[in-house]
């Protein structure tokens, strides 16, 4: 890993880095990625990979619910938390030109 | 009356008794929890509302619907959503943050009312802090500062339900909440001196539970005795139709063999565990793990051999691999999970920023702390393209390789026994400069996770310096009310679980 790497990573991430902290980060993302490639070493061919615990312990199917309206209206206490509304609706900065 | 050492299972008596009210009790320990502040325990209080609940489990009380736990208080780890209190998993991103609705964990121990007619009917005393969104091992990753360990305060308090385990140790909950991705209820229940329980994944709804990695979460509770944690996941533990991943509810009583010997018939009573397979994985007691923790433990294995338990080498040949499996598998869902935290909907949003990429990216930058960005960043690295299979999909390969393992050592033993934590509380830091060392401690603890399996800290000893030492007991799915009768025989011969705090007056 390169510090181009974190910088793509970090973008990737939704996250800013300064040279600064990219530098600082680069070192320590090494050395879990150092611990990371012990994996390789492993033989899984004809594994197949484990999602899931409980898929482990039997084939469970994905459980649907009935498509039901379980849920009332909400929006009111749903919209408390945002950090900007108008009119109950989410404020974000202009998308569209 | 002094209430903070005695186990929820006596304190439901006297409540049943009228020997106290829930009022008084609750009292109690918002008085213990004002006194306490150096710990750093809580997140959020609000002394009134837990007054209220208090109040109307007196009054459930008195028209005889009370169940076992009503009247009980309580503490949640802040990754639970509560109405009424602030709910951040100890993240900046999350600061003020008051949700609509219950996870299923609060509802199911709270006070009944119409939405929730099965509650318990325990109050809640306030959310406990934590490690930002679960991520540590130490509880100093948390945005509100560090939680400090009741029998040292120079020493954490172990991560990341580090909060509930300082709150219980330190005598301001009577037994709390706890989540555990990666041994995050057993760490620090070892370093606190408490007992505390991982149940097999899918038992507890996971709903309203804030997020870390989706498939290896787990919520249980901690508490003084195995008693008092067969008590609280009886009442925590219930099918969730809005957790697809949640199991049918089995109605168990996990306390239903505490008092029972292993084999069905056994009169002998100084011999309880007589046919108890116990195995002893040789990678638990390798390089790594402290000579004291390690005497300690094999200290325990003989009392259980003295209470008729047969001890047996296993084998766990992948134990060392768990980490690298654990550190590639918990950051990718991780980044996933965290992905919904970019200041539109909910949480904190930047003061400044151009355009909306610039608010996502400025709102996560302030918002996050360092070892979240860190694992966000290793997560969106092993799901990149190119990466993916050699990392991602390995690991996941490999996780049924763990999995597979256990079972063969399960063909040879019923429960088994190492340490939680190569070794006990260390100080404050002396490992957060270095994420792989601090890494490294989970070591004993992942592969349950991984493999989905059921898992508990048992206080069993202490180091020369007075520091607590737990022994982990780790059973076969679904095999928790025989992993709480082990610990409970356990405790009923030993004394470690009953000793306060040193620190604590």
């Amino acid at each position: 890993m390169k510090l181009d790497d974190v910088q793509r990573i970090a973008h990737l991430s939704r996250l800013e880095l300064n040279q600064a902290e990219a530098e600082a980060v680069l070192p320590q993302l090494q050395a879990i990625f150092s611990l990371v490639e012990e994996m390789q070493a492993v033989d899984t061919t004809g594994l197949e990979p484990l999602a899931h615990p409980i898929l482990f312990l039997r084939d469970l199917a994905q459980p649907m619910r009935v498509d039901q309206v379980t849920e009332s209206d909400h929006r009111a206490e749903n919209m408390q938390s945002a950090p900007a509304q108008h009119e109950g609706y989410f404020l974000v900065p202009k998308v569209i030109e | 009356m002094s209430w903070h050492n005695t186990p929820i299972a006596l304190m439901a008596k006297a409540l049943a008794a009228k020997e106290v009210s829930s009022t008084e009790l609750t009292q109690y320990f918002l008085d213990r929890i004002e006194a306490g502040k150096q710990w750093n325990a809580y997140l959020d209080v609000n002394a009134h509302l837990s007054l209220e609940q208090a109040n109307k489990a007196d009054k459930l009380i008195s028209s005889g619907k009370a169940s076992k736990l009503t009247g009980i208080p309580v503490a949640h780890k802040d990754v639970f959503v509560t109405r009424g209190w602030k709910s951040t998993a100890a993240s900046k991103i999350l600061e003020g943050y008051q949700s609509p609705f219950d996870a299923t964990v609060v509802a199911n121990l709270g006070i009944p009312d119409e939405n929730n007619p099965h509650g318990a009917g325990m109050v809640c005393l306030g959310k406990t802090n934590m490690d930002e969104f679960a991520m540590g091992s130490s509880n100093e990753n948390s945005a509100f500062g560090p939680v400090l360990n009741p029998w040292n305060s120079a020493h954490v308090a172990g991560g990341s339900s580090g909060g509930s385990a300082a709150a219980v140790a330190a005598g301001l909950a009577p037994i709390a909440t706890g989540t555990d991705t990666g041994g995050s209820i057993r760490q620090p229940a070892a370093f606190c001196g408490l007992t505390g329980i991982k149940p097999s994944y899918g038992r507890v709804s996971r709903y309203g539970m804030i997020a870390y990695a989706s498939s290896l979460d787990q919520a249980g509770p901690m508490g003084k005795t195995a008693e008092d944690c067969a008590l609280l996941l009886t009442a925590m533990s219930s099918h969730d139709p809005r957790d697809s991943t949640s199991l049918a509810d089995s109605g168990e009583d996990y306390g239903r063999y505490l008092n029972q010997s292993w084999k069905e018939g056994n009169a002998n009573s100084a011999k309880p565990l007589e046919g108890l397979r116990v195995g002893l994985p040789k990678e638990f007691f390798a390089e790594g793990l402290a000579s004291d923790v390690a005497k300690s433990v094999n200290e325990a294995a003989k009392q259980l051999e003295s209470l008729g338990a047969t001890l047996v080498e296993v084998s766990l040949p992948k134990t060392k691999l768990s980490i690298p499996v654990y550190y590639v598998l918990a950051p990718a869902e991780a980044s996933s999970n965290l992905s919904r935290f970019d200041g539109v909907r909910y949480g904190y949003r930047a003061n400044e920023y151009r355009d909306l990429n610039d608010m996502y990216a400025k709102s996560r930058t302030e918002g996050f702390g360092a070892e979240v960005k860190r694992r966000i960043m290793i997560g969106t690295y092993v799901l990149c393209h190119g990466y993916y299979d050699a990392y991602y999909l390995q690991a996941q390969k490999i996780r049924r390789i763990i999995a597979a393992d256990f079972q063969a050592a399960f063909n040879q033993c019923n429960v088994i026994l190492g340490p939680v934590a190569p070794d006990v509380a260390w100080r404050l830091g002396e490992k957060s400069k270095d994420p792989v060392q601090m890494y490294l401690e989970d070591i004993y603890t992942l592969s349950t996770n991984l493999a989905g399996l059921p898992a508990m800290s048992v206080p069993c000893g202490f180091n020369g310096n007075n520091l607590p030492i737990g022994m982990q007991l780790i059973g076969n799915y679904f095999s928790e009310a025989r992993l709480l009768q082990v610990a409970h025989q356990y405790q009923q011969a030993s004394d470690w679980h009953l000793r306060p705090a040193s620190e604590v007056a």
